[in-house]
């Protein structure tokens, strides 16, 4: 039911965006390109990122290094429904958004966007933030410079959605 | 911490492909990695192109307005040490509603105000308040309606359905963001406790 309903969501969001649109009047067409402006230009800025991320992953696996790192860590993460593969992107994703970017796009081009690992690396892109990145900017940006417990709570809600990204995705596409 | 990582990849990659004899394997990946990078890159100013065009329709309409009403009651029963009608409180509910949106660029302004209207209710400049650190829970595990990057790197590789993810990652979101909130008012119940004092 869950990926039914998903079918759903893009187009449905679509409808409703532009409804509301039209219904308020504005000149729907001259906004959707101003903002698609700005989208191509925040695309051309993922390019370094993707770059460099890609680069980094691609000479990892194709040394056999990640080879060696999938074969320790399987005894521990496969009986825990983790696929080791996923390993480096659950520990980019709180620091940088383009790297994990690239590793996501790196595991679903080599295993497929529809793998059960290229699934869950989906999930796992779309659910947590760069915490680390936003708590310094955040805090930077008013110079508080003790940060409390908050990185404890941002690690702590980053643990939990990979966990339960890798149970939910198991329990939906499994 | 992210350099730390990528010397990692890119040293004990070279440093495994010496140990297995195949060192200009480091070399080829590396010219591969990049293409790959700015293929991948250019696929996706499609969708992204696509979708902030779309999104800017949402902004203009007012959509975060109906998402505030949702919002609202949460962020007034989250921040009792901020009075409901100090600018903080309304900063915090649009960047919360321009988060859970997707509308990256209208919560980031909107949450450093926040941060900045915070900041003025700080007794200690240096140091991060409660509320602060609840904003920032909130902020870092915020529930997302549509991961429109991945979706499109999905498409871009020939996925069967490549929204199928929305609904996984709507319920991961939920339960992360409800592990945020329980975790931020547990530590800050601890961490009052032990200096004793209301801060």
């Amino acid at each position: 039911m869950v990926t039914e309903l998903a079918k759903w969501v893009i187009p449905g969001l679509l409808f409703v965006i532009l409804a509301a649109g039209f219904y308020r009047k504005i000149p729907v067409y001259e906004v959707f390109i101003s903002g698609a402006q700005e989208g191509f230009e925040v695309a051309v800025k993922t390019i370094p990122y993707l770059v460099a991320m890609l680069v980094a992953i691609n000479v990892f696996r194709s040394s056999g290094a990640m080879a060696e790192m999938v074969g320790i860590l399987q005894p521990v993460l496969s009986p825990l429904g983790v696929p080791p593969e996923v390993l480096p992107h659950a520990l980019m994703r709180p620091l940088s958004g383009g790297a994990a970017l690239g590793i996501a796009s790196d595991i679903i081009h080599t295993h497929g966007p529809d793998s059960m690992i290229g699934l869950l690396v989906s999930t796992m892109q779309g659910t947590s933030d760069t915490t680390f990145y936003v708590l310094s900017v955040y805090f930077g940006a008013v110079g508080i410079k003790r940060y409390r417990y908050a990185p404890i709570t941002g690690l702590l809600a980053d643990i939990t959605t990979f966990i339960s990204s890798v149970i939910i995705v198991g329990l939906v596409f499994g | 911490m992210v350099n730390v990582l990528w010397l990692f990849l890119m040293l004990s990659g070279i440093v495994v492909a010496a140990y297995h004899g195949k060192v200009d394997a480091v070399t080829k990946a590396v010219l591969e990695g990049a293409k790959f990078g700015v293929e991948t890159s250019l696929g996706l100013i499609a969708i992204i192109t696509f979708w902030l065009g779309v999104m800017r329709v949402a902004q203009e309409a007012g959509l975060v307005k109906v998402v505030t009403w949702f919002v609202r009651p949460l962020v007034r029963c989250l921040f009792r040490g901020v009075p409901p009608d100090h600018p903080a409180t309304g900063a915090i509910i649009l960047n919360l509603s321009a988060n859970i949106l997707g509308l990256g660029n209208a919560a980031t302004p909107a949450g450093l105000i926040a941060m900045r209207e915070l900041q003025k209710l700080n007794p200690n400049a240096e140091e991060a308040t409660p509320a602060m650190c609840t904003f920032l829970a909130l902020n870092t595990a915020c529930i997302t309606l549509v991961p429109t990057t991945v979706i499109g790197i999905r498409a871009l590789y020939g996925s069967r359905e490549p929204a199928s993810i929305i609904g996984t990652t709507i319920l991961a979101t939920a339960i992360g963001m409800t592990v945020a909130i329980a975790g931020d008012a547990l530590l800050r119940w601890w961490h009052t406790r032990r200096r004793g004092a209301k801060w």
